[in-house]
């Protein structure tokens, strides 16, 4: 392909209509240079979870497409997402992946800037600058925040709507991962450390992955082997275990917003399976959250959510409770940064069961996520070769049988329920990507602020 | 210290090198489950997450056991269930097997009393598999062993890796 060609992307690298992609939009540095302005610049990121920052004063680094981010709390308590780059010389003004503090100074030329980014120190000011410096101009770059049930989002762009208008018709998927095991928008709380991690591969293949592949279970047969759910029995999810009465398995849910969730429907008449019975505590908190969530719920209480992908780079899991983001980090990586929580009002007992149960479910040392990463790799991989990558991906699958099958009345919106494996929602996710990226970006170099003598 | 504390010492630290190798030869050689049976039945298996952190407030530089996340928290089950898991011949991500050479140097034994011994030692754990996929995890080690009438078994391994954005895709591999 040539790289000054003009790019379009839907139809052309992105054809839904066949059911083709381009390997290219994996591997060609001009397109991921593109992403990072189009997609990542525009887009609501997901930048952690609000008990990260729990007391006035706390940060933590986060990420943003490529670049680092404080993610805090300021001394008054309001959250903010500040770009960790010294508006003199661009140096990361954070240095630490946690802490707390009021302020963040740069250490190369010490501009000083406060817990909400203003700049509220300048070396030499008087004379270095003879005072002809608007400090009030050169605060450091803040995001737009979003706090939604404590899961924060931040976004650059001022004209992308407001993240519940972002979000779209994954409100009840995402609301559904929201609350706790009991049906209640409690608080979750995320346990310390963040995995963060390298993997060889595009940044696509695991927000594509988590966005509706149930086609790809066969590749996890050796987990399935072996005993990984914390029930004690064969099998790798703890859903395997809570009950027997399936309605509708392996549903797919995708939005037009590109967003997508998946899960499975339970009979009416569910009933809670014993699950962790040497446990007492655990089995007493569980059989108690499903009958809280029952008489809560009602009948929605039937809906058993998966997991799914809010775009463009982050997956929820359900179940382990995890968020995964997918940072780009040069075309042919991916950073992947994943948290998990637990209820926060759960038993000290329940805790421990969910965070033995995370790390061995996913992350580099997880028994699943391990043959994900080893799929994705050897996929980028084979996007790059020269003979190739001229030819497109299959994203065909049930291609015309996209189906709004039931319960896509209280889901809610303009959605496809599909039930089985399908590739509805990686050709939702791409539409989207193909939308984003045939818009070309406004100006883009900031205007300088007037120079006003202070 | 006397002569005969000298040799006892010496004798000490020699057993204990010719576990670590034996057991270091066990892995290399892919004889997992002879390798299991090194470990104690109670075994805590545990390597914690690195961030970076201000000068002098390090205490919170690793993960803590038993209540934040870790890289790997495992008792002798899990470590069997990870064994199973390569041996089904469908682990992708072992599969092919991985080539691995551990080394271990810097041994010191920081404790022993009566049949526990606490010893810290360096490892260096390189990987190598399918055709170019190669990496180095190096770090600290800190095991304790319990003498039983068969020789050591390991009863803790703490394993402190110099990384915070681990630079591999997966660990697949035992330390």
């Amino acid at each position: 392909m040539n790289g000054h060609a003009q790019r379009r992307y839907t139809g052309d690298l992105v054809n839904l209509d066949k059911g083709r992609i381009s390997r290219e939009i994996f591997t060609h540095q001009a397109i991921y240079d593109e992403e990072l302005e189009r997609i990542f610049a525009r887009s609501w990121q997901f930048v952690g979870h609000e008990s990260q920052v729990a007391a006035n004063g706390d940060f933590v680094l986060s990420r943003m497409g490529e670049e680092s981010v404080i993610f805090n709390r300021d001394r008054h308590g309001k959250l903010h997402v500040l770009l960790n780059n010294c508006r003199h010389r661009g140096m990361r003004v954070c240095r630490y992946d946690k802490g707390n503090t009021r302020k963040f100074a740069c250490p190369f030329h010490a501009w000083v800037f406060s817990d909400e980014g203003a700049l509220i120190g300048v070396p030499k000011l008087e004379s270095g600058y003879h005072n002809q410096l608007d400090r009030s101009q050169w605060g450091l770059i803040e995001a737009r925040v979003a706090n939604y049930h404590g899961y924060i989002f931040a976004c650059w762009d001022e004209e992308t709507p407001e993240f519940e208008t972002y979000l779209g018709d994954l409100r009840f998927c995402f609301d559904d991962y929201c609350e706790l095991p009991d049906g209640t928008h409690g608080e979750w709380e995320a346990f310390g450390g963040v995995l963060k991690w390298r993997v060889p591969c595009n940044w696509k293949f695991g927000a594509e992955n988590f966005s509706g592949d149930y086609y790809h279970n066969p590749s996890h047969a050796s987990a399935d082997a072996i005993i990984l759910s914390p029930a004690g029995t064969k099998g790798r999810h703890t859903y395997d275990t809570v009950t027997h009465k399936r309605e509708r398995q392996l549903l797919n849910i995708c939005t037009a917003e590109g967003h997508a969730g998946r899960g499975e429907l339970f009979k009416e008449d569910y009933d809670y399976v014993p699950t962790y019975q040497e446990m007492v505590v655990v089995e007493d908190y569980f059989r108690e959250c499903y009958a809280r969530r029952q008489e809560r719920l009602g009948e929605k209480a039937r809906w058993f959510g998966h997991g799914g992908t809010i775009f463009p780079n982050v997956s929820y899991s359900n179940g382990v409770q995890s968020m995964g983001t997918w940072y780009p980090a040069g075309v042919h990586e991916t950073e992947v940064w994943r948290i998990f929580l637990a209820p926060k009002s759960a038993p000290d007992e329940v805790k421990d069961v969910l965070r033995h149960y995370v790390i061995r479910y996913q992350g580099p040392s997880g028994l699943t996520e391990q043959d994900d990463m080893e799929n994705w790799g050897s996929a980028h991989e084979g996007a790059r070769g020269t003979i190739a990558r001229r030819y497109d991906y299959h994203y065909g699958m049930g291609m015309g049988y996209e189906k709004k099958a039931w319960p896509a009345s209280w889901l809610g919106g303009d959605i496809y329920a599909t039930q089985d494996v399908s590739e509805q929602n990686q050709r939702a996710y791409y539409r989207r990507w193909a939308r984003d990226m045939d818009l070309p970006p406004r100006d883009r170099r900031q205007p300088m602020p007037a120079e006003a003598a202070e | 210290m006397t002569n005969q504390t000298v040799i006892d010492r010496l004798v000490l630290r020699h057993e204990i090198e010719q576990f670590f190798i034996i057991e270091a030869e066990l892995l290399d050689t892919r004889q997992f489950n002879a390798w299991l049976d090194l470990l104690a039945d109670d075994i805590r298996y545990w390597m914690p997450i690195a961030s970076n952190r201000q000068h002098g407030k390090w205490d919170g530089e690793y993960t803590r056991e038993g209540q934040d996340l870790n890289w790997l928290d495992e008792g002798k089950f899990e470590l069997e269930q990870r064994v199973r898991q390569i041996e089904t011949g469908l682990h992708w991500a072992e599969e092919p097997v991985s080539r691995t050479t551990h080394m271990f140097s810097n041994l010191q034994v920081t404790q022993a009393d009566g049949d526990m011994i606490d010893t810290q030692c360096r490892f260096l754990v390189y990987r190598n598999r399918t055709e170019t996929e190669t990496n180095f995890f190096v770090g600290k080690r800190h095991d304790r062993l319990r003498r039983g009438k068969d020789g050591f078994q390991l009863s803790v391994r703490k394993i402190f890796l110099d990384q915070s954005v681990l630079l591999a895709k997966n660990l697949t591999v035992f330390f």
